[in-house]
């Protein structure tokens, strides 16, 4: 049995994992979905095929290369990749029992494992939020995350002539991967006003200063947006997309600072593909399952150790709210270190204060406003899977008179289909807000599908000899 | 680069080794794939397997995450309908 189970090899779990083993854990396991770690923001094209030029693609690639080694040099810390955690069971004063199968992707015949770890880092990450607008479900209209998984993972540009629109620097990365794939990006619109964005990133600006790269990261992405002439527009957003089959167009608004489109400034731009990101929403399911305390954000609640309101359970990364990879590899550290019962070290701990610093920011500039709830028009859909729209989640809410989630879930099925709710799920309940008592659509049992056959097997092996 | 050749509803689709069967489709000019209950058309959307958009059969094997699954040579994909389940 581990003594410090991580679930998540992006750099939060990477630096935990190790981190863990630095402070005295004899046996780390890490457990990554995909088939290496480095999570979404060091994704990459499996080993054979990696661009002798790789780091180009990345910020920080000698660094994920060095986090890497390190794990793989360890014999006491076990890498599980193709792991799909589907299930936490809690249990009364120790962390959950982890269960998980082995295997590819959506497979069957898995192989079961169940982990019952001394200590539980959940590393899960964050998933995009994207707000709803007529032809939001347009083929051709991707999150910005799709379109940088696309082109760093698998050297794909997801279109030709290419908008991208949210908000966030999470954009601007996008847009460089995007150029290198080959795709023309013919715009940046940036919702965040320019008054917003001022006082969010240039308050006291020589903070910032401690952050490093941070601004000549940024200097790099500006450059790469003069080199092709790319404009930037900020207080505006693509308010529709447009075509029958695909996006053949976008509608832009202007915005007010609330978010709100200003009638009269739509403009149609002919795109064929259309990236939207409007933030990220930590991936809490299995935190949720494990009992710990969310804030009102959806991030899950932790203390200076990253302690987690459940015993023996740390979590680190965009899971306790969203800050970048910098924060996500402090918290790591941090949170590793506690796990095995050590004692941080301070540099980790004055970095996570930095950090979480410049995460302030972040929210503060970027925040979805009010606003853009009224994108979405009575007939735009929001439940992508079972094509519930807008209007129809409206009335029923009025008409159920419930202020539950569940009732209206089960009314109109939005959240019943195959996504389970992730993608439309806090679209629901910003749309319904001030209507619904605020409630949680990551409450999710089951965090991935698993298969009826492999939950058979699991349950006629008894799989818990399996333990390492 | 190695090349790896699929099987989509019977027509040859060819990719660079390592990419998943959705970059595949996506590099062929397809952006849907699928088509809901109301017959909405769906291709790839979040890109990191949490929208379920992307869902197809590979070797007989339903609901596989086509953004997910790295395309293996010989692979056989067909389209899913929602309504056919």
């Amino acid at each position: 049995m581990p003594d410090v189970l991580v679930v998540g090899g992006g750099p939060a779990g990477m630096a935990a994992a190790l981190a863990a083993r630095r402070h005295g854990a004899e046996h780390v396991v890490l457990l990554e979905a995909g088939d290496d770690v480095g999570g979404q923001y060091w994704r990459h094209p499996p080993a054979r095929h990696v661009d002798p030029d790789e780091g180009r693609w990345h910020h920080g690639w000698q660094r994920f290369l060095d986090l890497r080694s390190a794990l793989r040099r360890d014999p006491r810390c076990e890498v599980v990749t193709n792991a799909h955690v589907w299930s936490v069971d809690r249990r009364d004063g120790a962390p959950p029992l982890v269960h998980a199968v082995i295997g590819e992707v959506d497979g069957q015949a898995r192989v079961p494992r169940t982990f019952d770890p001394a200590a539980l880092v959940l590393a899960t990450g964050a998933q995009e939020r994207t707000l709803p607008f007529p032809g939001w479900d347009l083929p051709g209209v991707f999150t910005a995350g799709a379109a940088q998984a696309l082109a760093k993972g698998d050297r794909v540009a997801v279109g030709r002539r290419v908008l991208v629109t949210g908000s966030g620097p999470f954009l601007l990365p996008v847009v460089s991967s995007l150029v290198r794939v080959g795709a023309r990006v013919v715009g940046v619109v940036e919702a965040a006003g320019a008054a917003r964005l001022a006082r969010g990133w240039g308050a006291k600006p020589w903070r910032l200063a401690a952050t490093g790269g941070k601004a000549a990261e940024l200097a790099g992405y500006l450059r790469v947006l003069a080199a092709h002439r790319i404009p930037y527009r900020v207080g505006a957003a693509v308010v529709a997309a447009h075509g029958d089959d695909r996006v053949e167009a976008v509608t832009v608004a202007r915005l007010t600072p609330d978010w709100s489109p200003v009638p009269g400034t739509q403009r149609r731009v002919e795109v064929d593909a259309v990236c939207v990101g409007h933030g990220f929403v930590p991936r809490a399911e299995l935190a949720i399952s494990a009992g710990c305390a969310l804030g009102e954000d959806g991030a899950v609640e932790v203390d200076d150790r990253q302690r987690t309101s459940v015993p023996g359970v740390f979590t680190a990364g965009e899971l306790t709210g969203i800050g970048g990879v910098d924060l996500a590899l402090a918290e790591g550290l941090v949170a590793g270190a506690a796990a095995a019962g050590g004692e941080p070290a301070p540099a980790a701990l004055r970095r996570r204060a930095v950090f979480r610093e410049f995460a302030t920011r972040l929210a503060a500039a970027h925040a979805v406003g009010p606003g853009g709830r009224s994108w979405a028009d009575d007939t735009t859909v929001v439940c992508r899977c079972e094509d519930v729209t807008a209007g129809a989640l409206r009335r029923a809410a009025e008409l159920t008179g419930s202020k539950g989630l569940r009732p209206l879930k089960l009314t109109t099925r939005a959240g019943l289909g195959l996504c389970q709710g992730r993608t439309c799920g806090p679209a629901v309940e910003d749309l319904l807000t001030g209507v619904l008592d605020p409630g949680r659509t990551a409450h999710r049992p089951i965090a991935v599908p698993v298969r009826l056959g492999e939950l058979a097997d699991h349950n006629r092996t008894g799989n818990r000899e399996d333990v390492p | 680069m190695t090349r790896v050749r699929i099987e989509v509803d019977g027509s040859p689709v060819e990719g660079l080794a390592g990419q998943s069967i959705a970059a595949l489709l996506l590099a062929t000019g397809r952006t849907s794939w699928r088509r809901t209950r109301t017959g909405r058309p769906r291709g790839v959307f979040c890109g990191i397997g949490t929208c379920f958009d992307c869902v197809v059969t590979v070797n007989g094997l339903r609901d596989v995450r086509a953004c997910q699954r790295r395309a293996a040579d010989g692979d056989l994909v067909e389209l899913q309908e929602d309504d056919r389940a």
